[in-house]
């Protein structure tokens, strides 16, 4: 076993939380290690070929890939105090000494005791069960963006979208981009869950959206061949007759849920939250959790929008920083005040509501540590 | 077997690395170094990436993030491999990985 590496701060997770929370943190003198599973920096942010909503502050109208690369940029910056591992997954939190395992790649382990841990590890897709969902050719959403948008990969010919959220129109859009065909949308609810704007786009290309129906089975025998979609009614049974839609893809955008084993393994304090998703961390203006060393951002604290995720990041980075004694305390409170505000407003819509509604569940105003 | 690659895209710009050759069950096959081997194979049509133990039922490619292990395969030997999130190199030999996979214990 090789030695026990040490660090000020450990971030895991490298997309927009993390990254946010490693440039605040290190730019107020704390030294970092980031890791992350993926081969490259950024998330879910890499893939995202859509001009962003919130505000101003949040870079509004600028596309998810372009915004990493500004927050790449920024990390350049800082790159003499923050380590990054990349294809690294952090497998477990020792809750007797705070040390981390890691793995890089398939078997390259080693543990770090940092004196401080922002847990940004974002979020999975779920699944539904519907006979036949393990064929190959049903992939999530997020899959099939890093697919095409990162890798240049079409998943398929024809897709049947399940999910008329705002995952299911964006990436509905993104796949006819790659030159997809898709053969329709289905949304159990009785109207369409995404921004409107989203929903007019894949309208306007000629996408049927179908209200009140989910997929009954996926067909094939090794691999997708097809799928039966049917009505449902109030109760979610099934009625009216089942249509059989020629597609070799299925796209499941049926919601995502915060990725929260890590925090399970440290003991934090956990409530299950239907607002933000799932199991989430109480946590406190500081994005502190229960765990005295251990702070949350971004989706793993809640499902909600990059935006909110980038600002969440940097007010864990500064809740860490504050903690470790590094950066005056004016700062701090300066940083804080401002990023607050940034998150106030972009949770003041009408989605916003229900997110805040989720959060007074779960946030404490300071632990009493 | 030619990659099939989105060519002509409205806001992208794919900045793919060097070509390098690796073989799926024997096939040689052409993909891109250090992007994820589950990609490359998909380019190459490859959709079957493993085969469960009990029920025998196939196993593709899914949440893209190393997280749900559908895409594990046996790479140069090693199975279970999260082929999502593995670099593709030169050489590699991927393989279809049927049942729970055997772990190559050292000769000593």
């Amino acid at each position: 076993m090789k030695g026990l590496r040490q660090t000020e701060v450990l971030v895991i997770g490298g997309g927009p939380a993390g990254l946010s929370a490693s440039l605040e943190a290190a730019s107020l003198g704390c030294q970092v290690t980031l890791v992350d599973s993926d081969l490259a920096l950024g998330g879910q942010l890499i893939k995202q070929t859509h001009k962003f909503f919130g505000s101003k502050d949040e870079r509004a109208g600028t596309r998810g890939f372009k915004i990493s690369e500004i927050l790449l940029e920024e990390l350049e910056r800082y790159k003499d105090r923050v380590k990054v591992h990349m294809n690294c997954t952090a497998t477990g939190f020792y809750r007797e000494d705070g040390v981390v395992s890691c793995v890089i790649g398939e078997d390259e382990y080693f543990r770090i005791k940092p004196d401080k841990i922002v847990m940004a590890t974002g979020a999975q897709e779920r699944l539904l069960p519907f006979p036949n969902n393990h064929l190959p050719g049903v992939y999530g959403a997020g899959a099939v963006q890093t697919l095409m948008n990162v890798y240049g990969v079409a998943p398929g010919k024809r897709v049947l979208m399940v999910g008329a959220g705002n995952i299911g129109l964006i990436v509905s859009y993104q796949l006819m981009q790659a030159g997809v065909e898709i053969a329709g949308i289905v949304e159990a609810m009785d109207r369409v869950g995404g921004y409107w704007v989203h929903a007019a786009k894949v309208r306007r290309m000629g996408v049927p959206i179908y209200l009140r129906h989910t997929i009954k089975e996926a067909l094939g025998d090794r691999v997708v061949a097809g799928a039966v979609i049917q009505e449902i009614d109030d109760r979610f049974q099934p009625v009216g007759k089942e249509i059989q839609v020629d597609v070799d893809i299925i796209c499941m955008a049926v919601g995502l849920t915060p990725t929260c084993e890590l925090l399970w393994q440290a003991g934090c304090e956990m409530v299950f939250v239907p607002q933000l998703c799932g199991h989430v961390a109480q946590r406190d203006l500081f994005m502190r959790t229960s765990h005295p060393d251990i702070w949350v951002a971004g989706d793993a604290a809640g499902i909600e929008e990059a935006s909110a995720a980038m600002v969440e990041g940097r007010i864990a980075g500064v809740g860490v920083a504050r903690s470790l004694g590094k950066g005056d305390s004016s700062e701090h409170s300066k940083r804080l005040e401002e990023y607050r505000r940034r998150l106030a407003d972009l949770r003041g819509g009408e989605v916003g509501q229900k997110i805040c509604q989720g959060l007074e569940c779960c946030t404490v105003n300071e632990w009493g540590v | 077997m030619v990659m099939n690659l989105i060519e002509k895209h409205p806001i992208l710009e794919f900045k793919h690395g060097k070509k390098v050759k690796f073989t799926f069950d024997g096939d040689e096959m052409e993909g891109y170094e250090d992007e994820p081997i589950a990609a490359a194979l998909h380019a190459n049509g490859v959709r079957i990436y493993r085969v469960t133990p009990k029920r025998e039922q196939t196993r593709g490619f899914f949440c893209a993030i190393g997280k749900c292990s559908s895409c594990f395969m046996v790479v140069d030997g090693v199975p279970n491999v999260r082929t999502c999130v593995t670099p593709l190199k030169t050489g590699m030999r991927v393989e279809t990985q049927r049942g729970k996979g055997v772990i190559a214990m050292d000769a000593e």
